[in-house]
């Protein structure tokens, strides 16, 4: 079974978004050093809730993506988890041991690299002291194959603030590009004002867009939302990912950002995770969004 | 002093008198003071009315940690410290329904924390 047989198979109605403002800007940009690669974005596993009427299976769903995921015939490249890996405690000890179980399940994942990113249940409370401990820094940079990922921290602030200091670190990181290299910029909270009705924005995120408007060809990968999105802000894309513990309705459809309620009929139903491909070859990145069965 | 200048002094210390009782009803009239509690998860009340053109000051205690408060339709915004009274001032220019909320992480929980202002014409 190769990977797009796979998805089908796996998927419970997967979604392919051909992401058109990629056309030719990896292609261009790399030249020979361009090689195809895919990673997998996994987001929201909210780790330790319990509320059986929103996921009668919490204790079972992350471990059904982790399988999923490692059942591709082909791994990817690597793994990436956009915050709120854990469901929020007040207590130190518990926010800790849930940490520790999380990071047992996801180190089941075949693939070779994971990078994890921190949610506000993850590290507002604590400024983000526990994930530090557990996962590493809150913001980081790495490159692959030719494209540079920035992880950006908008949550360890409790009002999702990211700062005039990781403002200049960001301005200071990408001086070292030119503005045709590709940027993937990952972080939790939606940089642009989705819906600030439902605290769904970064009060500064204007700042850190204005400091990649230059670069031709970024995309941003996020959670926070628990829902398929996209959005452009100019020639920047964003790309919201559904949670692996319970959906949210859509922004503004109702009253209140509640959890949207398990429905038996359709299990799993709003749940998934991504499959971001970068072809290379055909210049373009493809994401597919892939759901949970019940196997 | 001629009866005259009695009659125009009366008429304006009147007028100024009656004036002041104007403004004054009309400040206590328009101006719509609300009390309100926050705390882990709630406001309260959670459902606050004005009118459309009145101005409304909402006096907010946050009573255990620190919260915010956050009414994006008005982009109006406030942090709201632990044992103090913050009041929140708007004079609403449109009518509706529009959704308040805590906007500092403030735990499990956090995300009911909010509320509803109606805004009559």
């Amino acid at each position: 079974m190769n990977r797009r047989e796979f998805i089908t198979l796996a998927g419970v109605g997967g979604v392919v978004f051909a992401s058109s403002l990629r056309r030719g800007a990896l292609a261009s940009s790399l030249g020979s050093r361009s090689e195809d690669f895919y990673f997998v974005q996994l987001s929201d596993t909210h780790w330790g809730f319990d509320g059986p009427s929103i996921n009668p299976d919490s204790q079972g769903t992350l471990k059904k993506a982790v399988a999923a995921v490692n059942g591709l015939d082909q791994q990817p490249d690597f793994v990436v988890f956009t915050g709120d890996l854990t469901h929020t405690t007040d207590n130190a000890q518990t926010r800790r041991d849930r940490m520790a179980q999380f990071k047992d399940i996801v180190g089941q994942l075949k693939a070779p690299r994971t990078y994890f990113m921190a949610g506000e249940h993850d590290a507002s409370l604590d400024r983000g002291e526990a994930f530090q401990q557990f996962f590493g820094k809150l913001t980081y940079t790495f490159d692959h194959k030719g494209v540079h990922f920035v992880v950006l921290d908008n949550v360890s602030d409790p009002q999702g603030i990211i700062g005039d200091s990781q403002v200049s670190w960001l301005q200071s990181d990408l001086k070292k590009f030119k503005h045709d290299h590709p940027i993937v910029v990952l972080t939790h909270r939606p940089l642009f004002d989705l819906y600030p009705q439902w605290d769904w924005t970064t009060p500064d995120g204007t700042n850190v867009i204005n400091q990649l408007l230059p670069f031709q060809h970024v995309t941003v990968f996020y959670g926070h939302i628990h829902q398929e999105h996209h959005f452009k802000t100019a020639h920047i894309e964003h790309h919201a990912a559904k949670s692996l513990m319970f959906p949210l309705p859509a922004p503004g459809s109702v009253p209140k950002r509640a959890p949207v309620a398990w429905d038996s009929a359709a299990p799993y139903r709003g749940l998934g995770f991504r499959d971001v491909e970068a072809e290379v070859r055909n210049t373009r990145y493809d994401l597919k969004e892939i759901g949970i069965s019940k196997s | 002093m001629s009866n005259r200048w009695w009659i125009i002094a009366i008429c304006s210390l009147t007028l100024t008198a009656l004036l002041c009782v104007i403004a004054t009803r009309t400040k206590g009239a328009t101006e719509l003071v609300v009390h309100v509690t926050a705390k882990k998860f709630e406001f309260s009340p959670a459902e606050i009315t004005a009118k459309k053109g009145e101005p409304l000051i909402l006096e907010i205690q946050a009573e255990d940690v620190k919260h915010g408060f956050s009414l994006a339709d008005f982009k109006v915004r406030q942090d709201l410290k632990p044992g103090a009274v913050t009041r929140v001032r708007l004079t609403p220019d449109k009518a509706g329904k529009f959704t308040f909320a805590c906007d500092v992480f403030c735990g499990s929980g956090h995300e009911d924390m909010s509320g509803v202002l109606t805004v009559t014409e």
